[in-house]
């Protein structure tokens, strides 16, 4: 039986980037305890002798003809922006200040 | 008028019977009318809507040719980007977002002359069964308002039952299409993978989402596929050849010298007794209208299940990391000096809800260094197995048969604390996806110990979706000459309704 800590939650949704109250965190590590065993059950035939499947079509680059055609004007792109500034998204600080 | 089909709609449009504005208006009233009970839509777009069909009318008038289903209204599942338009796939983390852009189903409804009425609730990103994940409250099934219209797309599943609406758009990424289309008495129709552009379609598991048709008959369903269906070069996953010819085959409903499949592992243990009864019944019509009836087995669609709850949540932590409250959308916690990363990690957790974020951390876990292995690359050789045994199956029958689900609908809230037992809703639609063939839900009457309506599911190869129509149309028209008017007919009546 695999189980993940309250610890291992943590961490996942740090990676996740999900705050997480200290509740949501041990209901979340008890639930999966039950569903990782669910899950877990694809292991039981899955072979070194069995083809990985990533998608149901056997595509691979796929091009279209390279002419320009119209793309979005920048106050439409910008529409849905939470805050901006000088045609641009505003956004908090991404690396601390010196 | 709002109780016709969507063809009969466009036959009294064409004729001039009636006008697309009188009609469109009809169908608003309905919406006015019930959708305070059925909570089928997020948002109305009354003037849009109206505006549209007037347009449509005047170009009528002027003796412009027009598409089969110009003029006839439509319910559009809030995961489809329309400009200008609320699109918020049932998330809070989306509330208010207008796209600056049309999806190219949308694109073809307009260019088809279809008036979009609105947008349909959903379960939050298309993650569920009941349509009880969504952040707006849930949808209820016209048939009995105290249970679940199906998920994802029970909204737009709702609106077709309470006539609210002649047709809908849903999206399947597991049976989203389907097990709604079953609960309410309604078709569903997952068209093979790629035969519906994915752009505009805000992305859950991009190698299973597949936008189509949801209608009241199989006709009205493949009108609805061909007006959508169609190669785009802007969906690198769509397929490039002619749309398999659907409205034909519905036109046809032949299956005389037809081998039908029963699929062995898709029956019995675990499915409700009057769903079981409602399947052997249509068999047995089936095979009186000339289809020869095989049992096939797929001994691996037991891993089905399993497989997918790895592989969709691992495909949603990847897509979901696009909201990031930095270009559109919620943003929460932006004060002086807050970081890019703390401001993420609060808009995450206040705009998502509690399976979604169930499922991100799952998927977060199975791509983890040191288990991918073990989950996600297990996950995928199951999806292998898989298309091997459809592949087997569909060299004995041209095309393969099961119930579209386990049971009837059941009481919202039944399953609401219990993920397992809400997955389990999905066992028999989420192979089709895997193999990203087609699959299609019709009704196939109602349960006896319960009175609710049961699906029948038909699944066809890669691009022969026609053959799904020929049988399902077969079916409908034995049922229907069986119980001398369509199954909705029998539906209570809603508070209210015209």
């Amino acid at each position: 039986m695999t189980s993940l800590s309250r610890d291992d939650v943590a961490k996942l949704a740090g990676l996740a980037r999900i705050e997480m109250s200290d509740e949501e965190l041990v209901a979340l590590s008890n639930e999966f305890t039950v569903i990782l065993d669910a899950v877990a059950r694809v292991q039981e035939v899955a072979g070194a002798d069995v083809a990985a499947t990533s998608h149901p079509l056997p595509l691979r680059n796929v091009f279209r003809p390279d002419v320009v055609i119209p793309s979005l004007s920048p106050a439409d792109a910008l529409s849905g922006a939470p805050a901006q500034e000088e045609q641009r998204f505003r956004v908090p600080q991404i690396l601390g200040e010196e | 008028m709002i109780r016709n089909s969507a063809s009969e709609m466009a036959s009294k449009l064409a004729s001039g019977e009636i006008t697309s504005v009188a009609l469109t208006q009809a169908h608003l009233d309905q919406i006015s009318a019930v959708d305070k009970d059925v909570h089928a839509f997020l948002y109305v777009d009354t003037e849009g809507a109206l505006a549209l069909a007037a347009a449509v009318d005047a170009k009528r008038k002027s003796g412009e040719k027009l598409s089969p289903l110009a003029g006839v209204p439509l319910a559009l599942k809030d995961v489809m980007t329309q400009k200008g338009i609320p699109t918020t796939c049932g998330s809070k983390i989306l509330e208010g977002w207008r796209p600056p852009y049309d999806s190219t189903v949308v694109t073809n409804l307009k260019k088809n002359d279809i008036i979009i009425l609105g947008k349909t609730n959903m379960d939050e990103f298309a993650m569920g069964s009941s349509t009880e994940n969504s952040a707006y409250g849930p949808t209820h099934n016209p048939w009995d308002l105290t249970r679940i219209p199906g998920g994802s797309g029970g909204g737009s599943a709702a609106s077709l039952a309470a006539f609210e609406a002649p047709l809908a758009i849903g999206t399947d990424t597991g049976g989203s299409i389907r097990q709604p289309a079953a609960v309410t008495g309604t078709v569903g129709v997952k068209p093979t993978y790629g035969g519906v552009s994915r752009y505009g379609l805000v992305a859950f598991s991009s190698s299973l989402d597949q936008a189509g048709p949801c209608a009241r008959n199989v006709l009205d369903a493949a009108l609805l596929h061909e007006a959508i269906a169609g190669h785009d070069p802007k969906d690198s996953t769509s397929i490039n050849a002619p749309v398999p010819a659907v409205v034909a085959a519905a036109k046809s409903g032949n299956v005389k010298g037809m081998k039908i499949g029963v699929v062995k592992e898709l029956n019995g243990d675990g499915y409700q007794k009057g769903v079981r009864t409602r399947f052997e019944e249509s068999l047995e019509l089936l095979a009186a209208a000339g289809a020869e009836i095989v049992e096939v087995s797929a001994p691996n669609f037991e891993y089905a299940l399993a497989a997918y709850y790895l592989i969709a949540p691992s495909e949603c932590s990847s897509n979901l990391a696009r909201f990031d409250a930095m270009r559109y959308g919620l943003r929460v916690g932006d004060n002086d000096g807050a970081s890019a990363e703390s401001v993420m990690n609060l808009t995450r957790e206040v705009g998502f809800g509690r399976e979604v974020k169930r499922r991100i951390i799952l998927g977060t876990y199975a791509l983890s260094s040191g288990y991918y292995d073990a989950y996600y690359g297990s996950a995928q050789k199951v999806r292998t197995l898989i298309t091997q045994d459809f592949n087997k199956a569909f060299e004995k029958a041209d095309v393969l048969v099961s119930p579209t689900c386990p049971t009837t609908a059941f009481k919202i809230g039944e399953k609401a604390n219990d993920p397992l037992a809400m997955y389990l809703n999905d066992i028999a639609t989420i192979p089709v996806n895997m193999a990203g063939i087609g699959g299609m839900s019709l009704p196939s009457g109602v349960a006896e110990e319960d009175g609710l309506p049961v699906g029948f599911q038909i699944m066809s190869p890669v691009m022969k979706d026609d053959r799904m129509y020929s049988v399902g149309a077969a079916l409908e028209a034995a049922l229907l000459s069986k119980w001398g008017a369509p199954l909705l007919s029998t539906i209570p009546a809603l508070a209210g309704s015209k």
